[in-house]
């Protein structure tokens, strides 16, 4: 194909932020991944908690089998993947999804672009996904902040409060929401020591900047499990978002799929998390791969929450003829307007709805 | 400038005006007028008066940056907002409760009648009872009493309600009470200005 010039002006916020990021995955070896939009439905309800919701959209393919539209492209790049000592597969992909929203209960189709990095992980890919996801957020906008938990830690912290499963349950989902009255009735109700769940109220309280947190998790943590903390902590140093990475452990999710680092994107003005991600070793295991795995996906749907650059016109020029008029003297016109990097509307009459700067009347009897 | 969502009524009026003695006035407030939104003197904050159970939504969708809820909402609705503060205001209980003569003996589907159609299934669902919901919007104690229903899944506040029309509290679900919510983005940017609300409202209650 021809270099085409593609003119800014003309994307959508979205469309102008995937090839920005892009370019930004291929810089650092990302591949892109694309796949079919269907997949066997099973791979879904095997997986289910997983999903954001288990909600899919079925149907049975020209084999009788039956088949979905995909909610999610993380499944399908596991599945399809292969397990090479020392190799990471790196990969990006932006593709639609098809999920129900929660707003109006109803299948939506979303943009989705995110990337995967599966293999021998080490500290160093964490490090490169998280700043990535950094660099991600600021194609968008300055003001971003991206917060880090551990589920490690957290899990281990509260297991050893009570084992109970449904202790666990409810402390992670208290801490999800920074509850700590909440986490102390609870606390009290499975008679954990008073120490314990000072730590545990100190987990929601601790939050900000990485150097401050530590240091409030030192007096709680074993010195193993915030090695790793503060290791990332010190790449991140070298980050020029360093600033606007931190920790913060209200960031949870399911600890049946996922493990150790978990992070969550925020962009003022956007209501929800516009990006998020996390190591799934567990759920690598869960379908048969030896691997590790980190990645974030982005929700770019989000982008329409905020504010909109409204253009003042639909097009510069609206060229009004009749039956009457000089074909080539209009052919004429046209080129004209166009050369002179103006758009151009032709039309046999003035359209009600149309917002135009000038008017050229080509019509004989005007 | 910190948009607050207060519920309409006695708990939002309970609550600004602990904001008030706190130093956040707004003048127009007590004006009896039309207006909506209200901001305070200093030009911190922001005020406005809506459904109680529309300020969660409010909240989550960063219209406002925090605001004052019940629990019983909260519970009902799940809606993804930091739960920051028990105001320990508005207390009340989520209860079954239905005629003084009714025993549930377990051999029929029970029907049951409440605004709180989440907390209800759950709470049955964790006891392993079948029934079947009833939603209604309001005057749910209507409903047993002209056998629409068994029991009703209700907020009780001192049951005077329930008494006056031959009730009686069946089992307590939960306690309930005003909590302060916070939008998930607006606590990113917004921290300092709402830890300094949180501590005014926090210091007004104790000195209640």
């Amino acid at each position: 194909m021809k270099e085409t010039i593609i003119d800014e002006k003309n994307l959508r916020d979205d469309e102008r932020a995937i090839l920005a990021l892009r370019s930004i995955y291929k810089r650092y070896g990302y591949l892109p991944y694309r796949m079919s939009k269907f997949e066997e439905y099973e791979l879904y309800i095997r997986n289910k908690d997983f999903l954001v919701s288990d909600r899919v959209i079925t149907f049975n393919d020209t084999t009788g089998k039956l088949m979905a539209l995909k909610p999610d492209v993380t499944l399908s790049i596991i599945k399809n993947g292969d397990d090479i000592t020392g190799y990471k597969q790196k990969v990006y992909y932006s593709e639609n999804v098809y999920r129900v929203s929660d707003s109006t209960g109803r299948f939506k189709e979303i943009m989705q672009t995110g990337l995967e990095c599966i293999g021998d992980i080490n500290l160093y890919d964490i490090y490169e996904v998280i700043a990535l996801a950094a660099q991600s957020l600021n194609v968008i906008s300055d003001s971003f902040i991206i917060e880090i938990s551990n589920l490690d830690i957290l899990s281990k912290l509260i297991k050893s409060c009570n084992d109970d499963e449904s202790f666990f349950e409810k402390a992670i989902s208290f801490i999800s929401e920074k509850n700590s009255h909440d986490l102390k009735r609870l606390c009290e109700e499975y008679k954990v020591d008073a120490k314990n769940c000072a730590t545990l109220q100190m987990l929601v309280k601790t939050y900000g900047e990485r150097s401050k947190v530590l240091e409030t998790l030192e007096s709680c943590c074993a010195d193993d499990d915030l090695k790793k903390m503060r290791e990332l902590s010190v790449m991140l140093d070298n980050s020029p978002f360093s600033d606007k990475i931190r920790f913060d452990f209200s960031v949870v999710s399911n600890i049946n799929y996922y493990n150790g680092f978990m992070f969550k994107g925020f962009i003022d003005g956007i209501s929800d998390r516009i990006l998020a991600g996390g190591q799934y070793d567990k759920m690598m295991t869960k379908l048969e791969r030896s691997s590790k795995a980190i990645g974030f996906a982005l929700y770019l749907d989000l982008l329409e929450q905020l504010p909109a650059k409204r253009n003042e016109y639909d097009v510069d020029v609206l060229l009004v003829y009749d039956g009457k008029t000089d074909m080539s003297l209009l052919i004429k016109k046209v080129d004209e307007i166009i050369s002179s990097k103006r758009s151009v509307t032709t039309q046999q009459m003035i359209p009600s709805n149309l917002r135009f700067r000038e008017m050229i009347d080509l019509r004989e009897d005007r | 400038m910190l948009n607050i969502a207060l519920p309409k009524g006695r708990l939002g009026d309970n609550v600004y005006s602990k904001l008030r003695a706190s130093g956040l006035e707004c003048p127009d407030v007590d004006d009896n007028n039309r207006k909506l939104i209200f901001e305070s003197s200093d030009k911190t904050v922001r005020f406005f008066w809506v459904k109680p159970s529309d300020v969660s939504i409010y909240v989550e969708r960063g219209a406002a940056d925090i605001g004052v809820v019940g629990k019983d909402i909260l519970v009902e609705y799940e809606p993804n907002v930091y739960e920051i503060l028990d105001l320990g205001i508005g207390k009340c209980r989520m209860v079954v409760a239905g005629p003084k003569d009714f025993y549930d003996n377990g051999d029929r589907t029970l029907r049951v009648a409440t605004k709180f159609s989440s907390i209800a299934s759950n709470y049955y669902t964790s006891i392993g009872r079948d029934i079947d919901i009833i939603k209604l919007n309001g005057s749910i104690e209507i409903a047993p009493i002209l056998g629409l229903s068994d029991v009703i899944v209700d907020i009780v506040e001192t049951g005077t309600t329930l008494r006056e029309n031959n009730l009686e509290i069946k089992t307590v679900i939960m306690p309930i009470s005003a909590r302060l919510i916070a939008n998930k983005t607006s606590f990113k940017f917004k921290d300092d200005e709402i830890n300094k609300i949180m501590n005014k409202i926090k210091g007004q209650i104790n000195n209640d």
